[in-house]
């Protein structure tokens, strides 16, 4: 059970914490995930990120981590006891472990905390995120050129401006490829739900998608695209395996680069309260390899639009963006501004439904 | 496969791991006992199916492995609740808690393994039958076991001998007692049987509907079961029409979604509960219906000498 997993764990970081720590004590960080580290998803490629530390920085560190912490009160608990147990830098890395993280950081003014996905900041709490819709705009150019019935299938999990930022940049990429396309969005409703998500699948399929995209966590829905022959991109790790015929994609998540930067810096006293949000460019968003099936063509399209969001050259966001009425929202020559995209709740043209309000 | 047929499959798909976890616990409360680890249970079968089918590639040794799996977490409960006396309900929760911490356990090493979905077994000459055939008769061989054993249970539980001890049992265990049978070993070959379904119902998630193992991946599917149980009024038949009203309601809603239609997600993730518990809350509205086929003595716990 995930309780007494992540209680079992946080006692075992009480045995092991000493207060006592000697100027050449390695430097003590620590991690929380709101999955299991198994999940082959989301706490998966964070703790990636922490491995990367303890690869690069070897003896000097000394690494910690809890799995499976629900959201909320319990996230204060073990936020809690890893700082009493000497940790100067955490990894809060759940949106839901927000306030918890700020009220720990009160209490221990001396240790510093990197939240991820969160908007609140302080003195010694940073916030980090990936541009995912970067990504996802290279998904929609693809899924552009792939799709023969131009009805595009969109498994999402929660109606959250994160999603729907995904779902809008997905979209204007496909239409810049075949303006006459569709997507059609269903959402299951949790971030989590094989059964669930598979069913979700075969309703797209069953209604015309011939290529499918998603935002929730499982392999579920890779894995029906492979079973009934249509297209599909993965999410969050590399899910080829599950589909090896039919996944053109994916995003990954990558925060390597970031957690041993921070690291590094908390260690040299340069560490600064700051938001990061990352894109393509900055390596926290990748992509799986391309399917050897995708035409040369395509993989020509999806590289040029890549590359060009990594130079700069690319707004995925960049007018005229209309809206699902055929208002003109963002005109030409203008883009969404990253505070308008942090709190994105409506869809652009092309998209069909309405979004839940 | 025209659309209508392909959604008609999605819904009896998605009806069948509920059907046969909820016929388990059906049998296993028909003698009386209440036990509220199916979740657990179901995880456990999932995960030992699983690991079996992918060590060996036999999908056989794996739905066995999953049955027996999923009998030998009831045989626990078995021994807690029938032999030492413990608490039904408590121990029942117990169980599901340590069923999602000992699946997790057990399918480490396992996530992540892609497995080759359970093939569809067309029956000859039913399987060309118009609209029925590719409905019914050209699915996995889970979905004629499911059917087989509903009829099974359905039968025995009304008809035989053998079914009128079990619900004598389940009644009025001291009166069972009284007349010479063994209450206790009954009450435990109906746990067996329950837990061994609810291997199955994991068996046929981990296997044939999502062929993956991932942690937590029955998502509530054993509770919804153990509901569907009371609303059936324990009646084998009303439990498929439940189980399939609640598939048809889960796949309703996803297309209703995908067509577009201005209804909130949040509201449509709902109706298959509400729908459930509606139609089976009016063709059960007879009260004095529910009394007679409730098993009266469930959830006591029932000791010979005492």
């Amino acid at each position: 059970m995930k309780f007494v997993k992540w209680a079992l764990a946080a006692a075992m970081t009480m045995s092991l914490g000493l207060p006592t720590a000697h100027a050449d004590a390695p430097f003590k960080a620590a991690w929380i995930y709101v999955g299991p580290v198994s999940d082959h998803g989301y706490s998966f490629q964070h703790d990636q990120g922490r491995k990367a530390v303890e690869a690069a920085l070897g003896a000097k560190v000394k690494t910690t981590f809890v799995e499976s912490v629900p959201e909320g009160a319990d996230a204060e608990r073990v936020l809690t006891q890893l700082a009493r147990d000497g940790n100067k830098l955490i990894f809060s890395t759940s949106f839901g472990f927000m306030n918890a993280t700020l009220k720990v950081a009160r209490a221990f003014p001396d240790v510093k905390f990197e939240h991820a996905t969160g908007y609140k900041r302080a003195a010694n709490v940073s916030t980090f995120s990936a541009r995912f819709y970067e990504g996802r705009a290279v998904l929609g150019t693809i899924a552009g050129k792939m799709t023969k019935t131009g009805v595009v299938g969109y498994i999402a999990s929660i109606p959250i401006p994160e999603v729907v930022r995904g779902i809008d940049a997905f979209t204007i990429a496909l239409r810049k490829v075949r303006p006459d396309a569709k997507v059609k969005v269903i959402y299951v409703n949790s971030w989590y739900d094989p059964g669930k998500e598979a069913a979700a699948a075969k309703a797209l399929i069953d209604q015309g998608a011939d290529v499918l995209a998603q935002h929730t966590d499982s392999a579920a829905p890779v894995q029906t695209a492979e079973e009934r022959g249509v297209w599909c991109f993965g999410q969050s790790s590399d899910m080829t395996r599950y589909a090896p015929h039919r996944l053109l994609t994916g995003i990954i998540e990558n925060w390597d680069q970031y957690d041993v930067a921070e690291v590094k810096a908390a260690m040299n006293g340069s560490w600064k309260s700051h938001d990061t949000w990352g894109g393509l460019a900055s390596g926290m968003v990748k992509l799986s390899p391309y399917n050897p099936a995708m035409p040369r063509d395509v993989v020509a399209a999806a590289e040029k639009t890549r590359q060009d969001i990594i130079a700069g050259k690319l707004n995925p966001f960049a007018g005229p963006i209309t809206d699902q009425s055929g208002k003109l929202v963002v005109p030409a020559g203008k883009s969404l501004s990253d505070a308008q995209l942090l709190g994105l709740r409506f869809y652009v043209q092309g998209v069909e439904g309405n979004l839940p309000k | 496969m025209d659309h209508v047929t392909a959604i008609l499959v999605s819904v009896l798909l998605a009806a069948a791991p509920l059907l046969f976890a909820a016929l388990g616990e059906l049998v296993t409360e028909k003698s009386g006992v209440l036990n509220l680890g199916v979740e657990g249970m179901m995880l456990v079968g999932a995960v030992c199916g699983f690991a079996v089918t992918a060590h060996s590639g036999h999908a056989a040794l794996g739905i066995l492995a999953a049955a027996l799996a999923g009998m030998a977490l009831s045989a626990l409960f078995a021994l807690l609740t029938l032999v030492l006396l413990a608490n039904q309900v408590a121990t029942g929760l117990a169980l599901t808690l340590f069923g999602v911490g000992l699946s997790a356990l057990v399918g480490k090493p396992f996530v992540g393994t892609p497995l080759e979905k359970l093939p569809d077994l067309p029956l000859p000459l039913l399987s060309h039958l118009p609209l029925l055939g590719p409905l019914l008769f050209d699915r996995d061989p889970l979905i004629y076991l499911a059917a087989l054993l509903t009829l099974a249970v359905g039968w025995l539980l009304a008809r035989t001998r053998a079914g009128l001890v079990v619900r004598a049992v389940g009644e009025n265990p001291e009166a069972a007692h009284a007349l010479g049978y063994p209450v206790r070993l009954i009450r435990f070959a109906c746990i067996l049987f329950g837990g061994a379904m609810a291997g199955l119902g994991g068996a046929y998630l981990s296997l044939a509907y999502t062929p993956m193992w991932a942690e937590d991946m029955t998502a509530g599917r054993g509770w919804i079961a153990l509901a569907l149980v009371v609303f059936s009024t324990w009646r084998p038949g009303r439990l498929v029409l439940g189980a399939l009203l609640f598939g048809a309601f889960t796949i309703a809603q996803l297309h209703a979604q995908a067509l577009g239609l201005a209804v909130p997600p949040e509201f449509l993730a709902m109706l298959p509960y509400l729908a459930t518990i509606l139609v089976l809350v009016l063709i059960s509205r007879d009260a004095a219906r529910i009394r007679l086929n409730a098993p009266a003595a469930i959830g006591k716990t029932f000791h010979p000498d005492h």
